[in-house]
């Protein structure tokens, strides 16, 4: 159990695992994540399911390698066991109802906003999807985005690939193309990306469904670290969320309370080793 | 019993109150006046038979002892450490009615460490097989009873570490991890087994259990919930839950940062809002952090503070300040966000309240500003909501605890017991050992019954 069965590099930072825990991968859905930790001295940190299959008794992890926990992660090999793989945690999504839906990914959010799209694919709905990053090398999943969409858009800041731009810039036209009418949003990306996104559709008042990479510790209710202000409501990301009304978020303080430890994890990363010392 | 001096161990982890040696205890144990109807007794949750424990300690038989401490307690180098005993055993003791009382904890916990490598036998188990559902001590109690009893017992823990409370919240100083480890070795010594890393409710489901072949469940996932005032500014950077501020320190070794690799900020000036074990364990904990002042924060008197007498001495022995009645009414942050004061309004005692302390009132236009940058809340916490949000025939109660019948334990659902922290909300330690001893019996009962 906990073995990794398949590494994929996905981009210069981006690592795809195929991990076999058939425990999760039974009961794994959509918006749901896991928490591991990779040795005794470590953090434990949460992870998007980004896909499973219950056949194999597989989970897929897809991760950004952003500081010292990622990068060791990344240094592991096929066959290595992830010491402590917890799971699945939060509730599944629910989309807002109806037929067509846009599914927007940023960034490594392009992970977690597959299983959402082919979920609602598996459902028979209309899925527009955009994928959005820096630039092309950083980009993954095309071709599995592309079997789950009706139609696939791509941005990039860079234009390397796609539209020369933001994902927002897409998702405007989108909703502006008076043929179709969207029904629902799903975005998952960076905290900015959603902010930007939820701007435009509370502007056309379209519900929109957000995941929250808020700090967390135990993943079950038990810290309180992970809380967020939804409305006038403070919320626990781990048994509430992580997926949330996107409309409601308060994205600034999502954004601030990010930053809590930025000096001390610096202090690791600043030093160039990886945190092996 | 002796202490390991303030100054000294404000800078270091290491336990507290260093134990009765041989002869201090055999000492402790002859003033003991062998009531022929020990009301001490009567204070112990579990029904310790105290006198014949410390008879046993006084004609130096430790082994004597342990053996009839053991008949009723299975934790007893914990419960030695933190029972609130001058509300238990001590309170009722004869002796303690002129004098000291006999200094039954002390005495426990003498006992148990004499005895620390004391082997076990492996409990000759039969076919049966019952699921436990957390390791904090309601569990572990219910599944040392139940081995006793010949059932195979699986503990499924959230965690990576088992031990609940005992693990992650209270400190190292207070009760030293090493022994917890020994006290659930010797559990899996007897055959038990522990899944850690199951969510119970999310990676299986309490129904799902009883489909897997478990003739039975016992539910001890606790009060893991924390309480938040729900004043201005408490998701402010440097606001934290007295759980997560302790599960950073204890359980993932955060003052070992960046060898161990989960960070904690403590800040130069910390208030813990609270004034019960947790609140002071959070306390002193930030002291032993490097926090150069430390406030704890209460709106009723000393009189009414619920943690343990020594905590609370042992705290302003650490040089914890103690702002009482006083209640925080919002918390002040910088342009970045960050926690710059706890502002606070002084309150006076009035009319006695349900629970028959009297009712803090603030008092008008006492408001000031404590100039700290970290707010540690410690005010309560709830039952855990995972397990009752997935099961949905269970009966739970308004305030989100499971209901049982108060005799067996049974939950609403046939076969499925609760106990501890997660039915009668934040209590001890002891009192959830109890509760677990209790539905083992339910259990055996049952499972025999059908
Ligand atoms: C529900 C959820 C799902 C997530 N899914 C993914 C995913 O599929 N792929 C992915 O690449 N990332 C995902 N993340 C973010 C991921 O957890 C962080 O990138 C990771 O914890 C960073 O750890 P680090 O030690 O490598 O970096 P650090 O240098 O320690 O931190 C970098 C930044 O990551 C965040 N972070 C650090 N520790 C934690 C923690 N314990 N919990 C949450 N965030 C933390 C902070 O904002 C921090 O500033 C998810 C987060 C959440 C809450
Ligand atoms: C900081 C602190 C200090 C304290 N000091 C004292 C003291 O000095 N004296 C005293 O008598 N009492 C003290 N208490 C109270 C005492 O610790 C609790 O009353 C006691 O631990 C309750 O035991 P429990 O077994 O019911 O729950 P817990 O100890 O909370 O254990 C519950 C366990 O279940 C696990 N769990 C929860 N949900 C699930 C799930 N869905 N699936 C699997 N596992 C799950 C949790 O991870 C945990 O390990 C203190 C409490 C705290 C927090
Ligand atoms: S278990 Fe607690 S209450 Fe009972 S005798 Fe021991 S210290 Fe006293
Ligand atoms: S009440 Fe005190 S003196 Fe009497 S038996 Fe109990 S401990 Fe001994
Ligand atoms: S991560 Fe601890 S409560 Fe959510
Ligand atoms: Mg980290």
């Amino acid at each position: 159990m906990n073995t990794i069965v398949l590494k994929e590099v996905l981009s210069p930072s981006i690592k795809k695992y195929v991990i076999d825990n058939p425990d999760i991968a039974a009961k794994a859905e959509a918006g749901q994540f896991v928490i591991l930790r990779i040795h005794e001295k470590g953090e434990r940190i949460p992870l998007t399911i980004a896909d499973f299959n219950r056949e194999n008794g597989t989970v897929t992890i897809i991760f950004q390698e952003v500081g010292n926990t990622t990068k060791r992660l990344g240094k592991l090999e096929v066959g290595d066991k992830i010491l402590d793989f917890v799971g699945p945690l939060g509730v599944p999504t629910t989309p807002p109802e109806g037929k067509n839906y846009v599914c927007i990914g940023g960034g490594v959010g392009i992970a977690p906003i597959y299983p959402e799209a082919k979920a609602l694919h598996k459902q028979g709905k209309q899925v527009k999807g955009i994928l959005g990053g820096r630039s092309k090398e950083v980009l993954f999943y095309e071709e599995e985005m592309g079997k789950v969409c009706d139609e696939l858009h791509i941005a990039t800041d860079d234009g390397s690939v796609g539209h020369k731009g933001f994902v927002t810039d897409i998702l405007k036209e989108l909703i502006t193309d008076d043929s179709v009418q969207i029904d629902g949003v799903i975005a998952v990306g960076p905290l900015p990306m959603m902010k930007a996104v939820c701007d435009i559709t509370k502007e056309f008042n379209i519900p929109t469904t957000v995941s929250l990479n808020s700090l967390m510790v135990d993943g079950t209710g038990m810290c309180g670290g992970c809380r967020v202000t939804i409305g006038n409501e403070v919320k626990f990301a781990c048994i509430d969320g992580p997926s949330f009304d996107g409309l409601k978020v308060d994205f600034d303080e999502q954004m601030r309370r990010l930053r809590m430890y930025r000096e001390e994890e610096q202090k690791v990363t600043g030093c160039q080793c990886g945190g092996e010392c | 019993m002796p202490n390991q001096d303030p100054d000294k161990r404000i800078t270091n982890f290491d336990e507290v109150a260093l134990g009765y040696d041989k002869e201090a205890a055999t000492l402790e144990a002859k003033r003991c006046l062998q009531c022929k109807n020990p009301l001490c007794v009567q204070g112990c949750p579990v029904g310790i038979d105290i006198p014949e424990f410390i008879k046993e300690i006084a004609s130096e038989d430790f082994e004597g002892a342990l053996a009839k401490l053991k008949e009723k307690n299975s934790l007893p180098a914990i419960c030695g450490r933190v029972c609130p005993q001058e509300d238990q055993c001590e309170k009722l003791c004869i002796v303690g009615k002129k004098n000291e009382p006999v200094g039954i904890g002390r005495l426990e916990r003498f006992v148990a460490d004499y005895h620390k490598n004391s082997v076990v036998k492996k409990a000759s188990l039969g076919e049966k097989k019952v699921a436990v559902v957390g390791s904090g001590p309601a569990g572990l109690a219910c599944a040392s009873e139940l081995l006793k009893r010949g059932y195979q017992v699986t503990i499924f823990e959230a965690f990576h570490k088992p031990g609940g409370v005992l693990m992650y919240g209270i400190p190292e100083f207070r009760l030293p991890k090493n022994i917890v480890e020994q006290e659930i070795n010797q559990l899996v010594e007897m055959g038990a087994e522990i899944k850690t890393n199951v969510v119970i409710g999310q990676t299986i489901t309490v129904i799902e259990l009883l489909e897997r072949g478990y003739e039975a469940v016992f539910i001890g996932s606790g009060a893991g919930l924390p309480y938040f005032l729900n004043i201005p500014g408490e998701n402010l950077n440097g606001v934290y839950s007295a759980n997560e501020f302790l599960t950073r320190a204890n359980l993932m070794k955060a003052y070992l940062y960046p060898k161990w690799e989960t960070p904690l900020r403590v800040g130069d000036n910390v208030a813990v809002v609270g004034a019960g074990n947790v609140a002071m364990d959070a306390a002193r904990t930030a002291k032993r952090l490097g926090a150069k002042k430390v406030s704890i924060v209460y709106r009723r008197s000393e009189k009414e503070m619920p943690a343990r007498q020594e905590e609370v001495l042992h705290a302003r022995e650490e040089g914890i300040e103690m702002n009482l009645l006083t209640n925080p009414v919002s918390i002040e942050g910088n342009d970045g966000g960050w926690v710059n004061g706890l502002k606070c309004i002084k309150m006076e005692l009035g009319e006695p309240d349900d629970s028959g302390r009297r009712r803090p009132k603030p008092i008008k236009g006492s408001e000031y500003m404590l100039e700290v940058d970290t707010v540690i809340m410690a005010i309560g916490q709830g039952p855990n909501p995972i397990i009752p949000r997935s099961t949905k025939e269970l009966t739970i109660s308004k305030r989100g605890n499971i209901e049982v019948d108060s005799k067996t334990g049974q939950t609403s659902i046939e076969g499925v017991f609760a106990g501890g922290d997660v039915v009668t909300g934040a209590a001890t330690v002891i009192q959830a050992m109890g509760a677990g001893k209790k539905c083992a019996e339910s259990i055996d009962k049952y499972i025999k019954n059908n």
